[in-house]
């Protein structure tokens, strides 16, 4: 038996969603069975063999000019081809944006069964049972697949990256038998979000700020924690429609659903379309001046007080601890 | 130009989820239903491309139970042309399967455009549209933020991780819409009275094997009870103490 995992890369780059499910992968193998095995389309080689580390075994490699910029077809088509290839009994992919584009158009090629943005998966009696929120995260679904392979998409900072140092994986060519670049859609550009800039899905902290600011000009103290933090700033959806933030920020069920170390909400009333973006975090804090405010009853640790005096004193603590660290 | 919008019916997201006494679905009493909020988007685009493009037919279609003529009489009201209910009793098929039975009836009609909406709010899953693209073999975009179509080609917008994607499609194409892409209107009366005369036509759904077992449907563990760790600025010290001590995240 095998796992297969579908490996991102953004401008030469594996991301890291790609090292969460090769450490599921990893994990499912100790009981289903290896190897694990990799699938990366590319330009050129963005140095899969370290990934070996991260528990790949080997990685096939489709690489074509194409490839520098996402294209689902075409990387529907590769993982398609590696499937057939390495006859896994699961696939993963990381529930990106990619993989939230791309695992489905695999299901459609295979005709397989998929289960999206999972945040559990077993292996029960030999099979792969996946565990997902439906309902905004307002229940659980258990699902089983009837068919071989199980595709199954991670929801991002749910599953621990593993590191096994000094291991690499072997790198291999995977044969393409189509031309990329007869796609009828492509990517023509991309605009980047600003330099240095981590998603609100891929930061480990996240600190976001809702109406309790009273206007877009009070957001450099939400700015300014998230700074200190080494946090990204999100934003709850009633400043998003404000126009305080952009659309990119916010979280929840029509925004983002992000699962960081941290989540602090600042002046978020913790409505339940929010509460669907923030919930699997590992730890929340909310600063909120109504006592009985929802966002309480989902926080561990919450300051009931005013986020103008509140906030720049948190800032102030966490730079002097810093300084002493 | 032929359009399809494919929409589904789901609870109201106010809902609150009780689990059916199979322990696997929800159970429906009480429940208010919907067109998925999703869904708004794409009819509204199809209907500006109508309007754009001087004409043309929208046919909505949806899979689905005893309910979906109501939700299918709203996208009428909206602007549709014609609807075709795809009938089946199931209380949840699973994406592939949903997508293999769209397929079958949306190929017979040519679109050149097939909208869906991001995903559907009960089961989440987002994989309707993109399966069904596979399925025609057609180009596709998904979580699509902006759209523009000049002549035979569509130019979209999605956001990723960092950044936002341009991508130009070739018609005929699948695109699956995001919050953003448009401001959804309301039906008018004069809307909701023509959609009276419009035609529902119901046919059993082609469904096939099930690709998805669903072994349970469960409420989530609550979160541990947390606490209040103080009043004002002053309560700040122990939260950085207890994030540093216990939490153990900063
Ligand atoms: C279909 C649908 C989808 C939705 N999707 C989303 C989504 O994706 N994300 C999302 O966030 N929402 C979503 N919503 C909206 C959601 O229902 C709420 O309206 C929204 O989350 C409220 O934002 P808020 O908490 O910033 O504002 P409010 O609910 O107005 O809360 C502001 C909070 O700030 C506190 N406050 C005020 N002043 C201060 C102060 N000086 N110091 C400290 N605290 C203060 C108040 O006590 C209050 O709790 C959706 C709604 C629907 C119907
Ligand atoms: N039963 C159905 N009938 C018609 N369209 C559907 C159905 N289920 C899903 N869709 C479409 O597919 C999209 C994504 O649904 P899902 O993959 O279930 O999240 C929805 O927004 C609808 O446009």
């Amino acid at each position: 038996m095998s796992l297969l995992v579908f490996i991102e890369q953004r401008d030469g780059r594996v991301r890291s969603v790609s090292r969460e499910a090769l450490g599921e992968a990893a994990r499912l193998a100790a009981t289903l069975g290896g190897p694990v095995v990799g699938v990366c389309a590319a330009a050129s080689d963005p140095g899969l063999a370290a990934l070996g580390a991260a528990g790949a075994d080997r990685v096939l490699l489709a690489v074509h000019p194409a490839f520098t910029l996402y294209d689902g077809a075409g990387y529907a088509k590769v993982v398609a081809a590696a499937a057939k290839v390495v006859q896994p009994q699961v696939v993963l992919f990381g529930a990106s944006a990619m993989g939230r584009d791309l695992a489905p158009r695999v299901a459609g090629r295979l005709g397989l069964g998929l289960a999206t943005d999972c945040t559990a998966l077993a292996a029960e009696g030999g099979r792969l049972v996946a565990t997902r929120p439906v309902y905004a995260g307002k229940a659980i679904q258990k699902v089983a697949f009837p068919g071989s392979p199980a595709l199954a998409s991670l929801r991002p900072k749910v599953f621990a990256p593993i590191a096994r140092d000094g291991m690499s994986a072997a790198v291999e060519p995977l044969a393409l038998d189509f031309d990329p670049a007869a796609s009828r859609a492509r990517v023509a550009r991309v605009t980047a979000a600003g330099p240095g800039k981590v998603d609100v899905t891929e930061a480990e902290i996240v600190v976001s700020g809702g109406r309790g600011l009273k206007g877009p000009e009070h957001f450099h103290l939400i700015e300014e924690l998230a700074e200190v933090l080494g946090a990204s700033v999100g934003a709850s959806r009633a400043v998003v429609d404000a126009g305080w933030r952009p659309h990119a920020e916010q979280v929840g069920q029509t925004g983002k659903t992000v699962s960081p170390k941290l989540y602090v909400a600042v002046g978020i009333s913790g409505a339940i379309p929010h509460l669907a973006g923030m919930t699997s975090s590992r730890c929340i804090v909310a600063v909120n001046k109504d006592p009985e405010a929802p966002i309480f009853k989902v926080a561990d640790y919450g300051i009931v007080g005013d986020l103008f005096e509140v906030v720049p004193a948190l800032t102030d603590a966490v730079r002097k601890l810093h300084a002493h660290a | 130009m032929i359009q399809v919008v494919c929409v589904k019916q789901v609870p109201d997201t106010e809902t609150r989820v009780k689990v059916a006494a199979d322990g696997r679905t929800l159970d429906p009493s009480g429940v208010t239903w919907v067109l998925n909020p999703y869904d708004e988007f794409a009819i509204e685009q199809a209907l500006r491309v109508r309007d754009q493009q001087g004409g043309g037919e929208i046919v909505a279609i949806s899979l689905g139970g005893a309910g979906v003529p109501t939700a299918l009489r709203n996208v009428l009201a909206l602007g549709a042309d014609r609807a075709i209910h795809l009938r089946t009793d199931l209380p949840a098929p699973d994406p592939l399967a949903v997508a293999r039975a769209l397929a079958a009836e949306i190929r017979a009609l040519s679109p050149d455009l097939v909208w869906f909406g991001r995903q559907a709010v009960d089961d989440d899953q987002a994989q309707v549209g993109p399966i069904l693209a596979e399925l025609l073999d057609l180009p596709c975009a998904t979580f699509v933020a902006a759209f523009a179509l000049e002549n035979r080609k569509a130019t979209v917008e999605r956001d990723f991780e960092g950044g936002r994607e341009v991508i130009e499609l070739t018609l005929p194409a699948v695109i699956a819409a995001d919050k953003g892409l448009n401001e959804p209107r309301y039906a008018s009366l004069k809307g909701i009275m023509a959609a009276k005369k419009k035609t529902i036509e119901e046919k059993p759904a082609e469904l096939g094997e099930t690709n998805l077992e669903v072994l349970a449907l469960e409420l989530p563990p609550a979160r541990a009870a947390g606490r209040i760790v103080g009043q004002g600025a002053a309560a700040v010290p122990e939260l950085v103490r207890v994030l540093r001590e216990e939490a153990k995240v900063v």
